[in-house]
């Protein structure tokens, strides 16, 4: 298992390292914005990896709150905590792209407002894993982050009215915009290797909590057996 | 001579035979708070119709028994079978709990304390509620609030709430705390009464010379585990502090 | 023996009216905040200015989201004192019957804070009405009973943690941002007349029904996790 791991991350740097080489190099310059564009080949899949990483933190939770599994639970807290960071990483590039392009550092439209309320969101979750007491942090966890993958496909359609009601400055092609084959090409590949980056980081994270776990479970039969700590 | 009731007497005299099933069983019941192990794997039954005092040093589980059993804590491992069922909601209505806080509204009356805790049981009578409280001593017409209650009223309030409706179990968690010594010996007297009248009562007191002339059985438990269970009141060897104010 | 929700809901609710009464705990304090929060907005955004009645919508519920946590805060501190809440949970009375009650003891008591601050608001900004006031009343009502159902699900929650005043908030401004953000567009298409605020009628029923659903379903294991 161990040595899959390692290959696994291995192959996951070898293809980061085809895909950048693919977005920065091989993918023709955009025609309106340059080379500042490029950034959209870490914009989107981050946002991509961001979205599937906090579907398996949904998906985890229910099964925490259905089969009161620690190994669900830890899926869940890994997957939160992974799917931040790369919401974190959209949050960033967004701006770095924004400047450039629209001389302002961010912009209210609609998917880039939505992916901000989606980190709000995923990081009060982390917060309340941080100051829960006890083992009923599971339950609320799993509570908690149900509410919240409820709430993204409203978040987003009530933003994106208000887009269409208010406009703004839109990041990363509005409707229409086609991509170029070759961009496409780049695009995807990019796709697949940050993916591999997430399903690397989910893995070992869920590891590491798994650890964690078998750390308390052996405190707490040392507990049970030997006497009062 | 305390007169103590052997559970093979009351068959002879004709009650049911379910009196000799167990009412409680715990299977391997282990607690976990963080890394604390209140409870270190208990595994006891306990029969029907006894009046059973659980005794033992501060930290020894005690509280934690008596949540689990009422289940507000869910074990961290086995299980506790209450009157037959798994499930210890299904019967919740057959359980009756005193918690060592009052588990009272402060700015309700005693009559309008007990009216409410009523109908989560269903009970919507009146009479029931008054009679709960003169069954305790205290006078239904009372509007005082029950914040401005003493405390041994308070804890006789609390009593009345936990038997209200008419529980065959009932778990009180230090019911004499803070009472004075002649409201004490009456709140035993009338437990003893209830275990009569076909109740099973667990008693987690300090105070074992108070309840030695109702109690069937002594439960010592020690750092998360039974010790002992004997008819005869536990002698206080340790010389911990509780044991030695005991004594005074 | 099954316990009826809908008498047990209606009993804790009159309880919960009768306590609040008698101990005026939640709403002298709130009553004071609410005027206090007007007060400070008029000063901070200058009501004469012209721009500020369009940005009116935004103030008034922004102000009443404020009022409203610490009101929710208040709901179950009040059974965790004396710890009077493991009564209720000993009992076999059903755990949504006491959320329902307290959601709804939580809404009325809300809408009365908005009944107090919205005159108060209309007073200060010169505030007019634009369009049909009725949209702005059934949002306001579809928007609080968002706010609502959720504090008073996160309150639960966050009395479990080790810092439950700023937790609440923390939980759940987030989730609550497309219901603010109804409340707020329709409050200024009203006020304006501008535009026509179906789409946030919609999606607040949507809202509402959605997450008073989840709060339903998961209740129970977050009031007996422990």
């Amino acid at each position: 298992m161990k040595y899959l791991n390692i290959g696994f991350i291995i192959f996951t740097l070898a293809l980061l390292g085809f895909s950048t080489y693919q977005a920065l190099f091989v993918a023709p310059t955009e025609q309106t914005m340059g080379d500042v564009q490029r950034i959209f080949y870490y914009h989107a899949p981050t946002a991509w990896v961001a979205g599937v990483c906090f579907f398996v933190n949904f998906l985890a939770s229910i099964a925490y709150l259905w089969k009161r599994s620690l190994n669900a639970d830890a899926l869940a807290a890994a997957s939160a905590e992974v799917g931040v960071v790369f919401c974190t990483i959209v949050l960033i590039t967004g701006p770095i792209w924004a400047k450039p392009v629209w001389g302002i550092w961010w912009t209210w439209e609609a998917r880039l407002t939505s992916t901000l309320v989606l980190w709000l969101i995923y990081v009060s979750y982390l917060i309340l894993r941080r100051f829960a007491v006890g083992s009923q942090t599971q339950t609320l966890a799993a509570a908690l982050a149900i509410f919240g993958f409820v709430d993204v496909p409203i978040v987003y359609m009530s933003i994106r009215w208000f887009r269409t009601q208010h406009p703004q400055p839109v990041i990363a092609g509005g409707q229409g915009s086609g991509l170029d084959p070759v961009m496409w090409h780049a695009f995807l590949w990019n796709l697949l290797a940050f993916t591999c980056v997430g399903i690397a980081f989910i893995v070992t994270r869920y590891r590491l909590q798994k650890l964690e776990n078998e750390v308390e479970a052996a405190h707490a039969q040392r507990a049970i057996a030997g006497g009062v700590q | 001579m305390p007169p103590t009731s052997h559970p093979e007497a009351k068959n002879m005299t004709g009650t049911d035979e379910t009196s000799c099933e167990p009412v409680i069983k715990l299977d391997k019941l282990v607690k976990f708070f963080g890394r604390f192990a209140a409870l270190r794997g208990i595994s006891e039954s306990f029969v029907a119709e006894q009046l059973y005092v659980v005794v033992g040093d501060n930290g020894a589980g005690k509280s934690t028994l008596l949540r689990v059993v009422a289940g507000l804590t869910q074990p961290s491992q086995g299980s506790v079978t209450l009157l037959g069922a798994c499930n210890i909601r299904n019967v919740a209505h057959s359980v009756g709990y005193m918690g060592h806080a009052p588990l009272l509204y402060d700015e309700l009356s005693g009559m309008e304390n007990l009216r409410y805790f009523a109908g989560l049981y269903g009970i919507a009578d009146d009479s029931v509620c008054r009679a709960a409280m003169r069954q305790v001593g205290l006078d239904p017409k009372l509007q005082r609030r029950v914040g401005q209650y003493s405390q041994g009223m308070r804890q006789r309030l609390s009593l009345a709430r936990a038997v209200l409706h008419d529980p065959k179990l009932i778990l009180l968690d230090e019911p004499f705390s803070n009472v004075d010594a002649h409201s004490a010996r009456e709140m035993a007297t009338v437990l003893g009464q209830v275990r009569d009248r076909g109740k099973t009562i667990f008693v987690v007191t300090h105070q074992t010379a108070l309840m030695e002339p109702v109690a069937d059985e002594f439960v010592q438990m020690s750092e998360g585990k039974i010790v002992s269970r004997s008819r005869q009141r536990p002698s206080p060897q340790s010389s911990t502090l509780s044991s030695e104010l005991e004594r005074i | 023996m099954l316990v009826s929700s809908i008498s047990v809901t209606r009993s804790t609710l009159l309880k919960d009216i009768r306590l609040e009464w008698r101990s005026k705990d939640a709403i002298n304090s709130m009553l004071f905040f609410s005027l206090l929060v007007v007060v400070i907005f008029s000063f901070a955004f200058n009501p004469n200015a012209e721009e500020s009645r369009r940005i009116a919508g935004g103030l008034i519920w922004v102000a009443f989201l404020f009022a409203a946590v610490v009101a929710l805060n208040q709901t179950w501190a009040r059974e965790l004192r004396n710890q009077v809440l493991d009564a209720y949970r000993v009992s076999p009375a059903p755990p949504n019957a006491l959320f329902l009650a307290k959601a709804v003891g939580n809404f009325l008591f809300v809408t009365i804070l908005e009944l107090l601050m919205a005159p108060l608001f209309v007073v200060f900004y010169q505030l007019r009405s634009e369009g049909p006031l009725w949209q702005l009343v059934v949002v306001a009502l579809l928007g609080t009973w968002a706010l609502v159902v959720n504090g008073t699900f996160f309150a639960a929650l966050s009395i479990r943690t080790r810092n439950r005043e700023i937790m609440l908030p923390l939980i759940l401004f987030p989730i609550s941002i497309p219901a603010l953000l109804a409340m707020v567009d329709t409050t200024t298409i009203v006020l304006t007349g501008d535009g026509t605020p179906d789409f946030w009628l919609k999606m607040l029923l949507v809202y509402d029904v959605v997450f008073t659903l989840v709060c339903l379903l998961l209740f129970e294991s977050v009031l007996n996790a422990e």
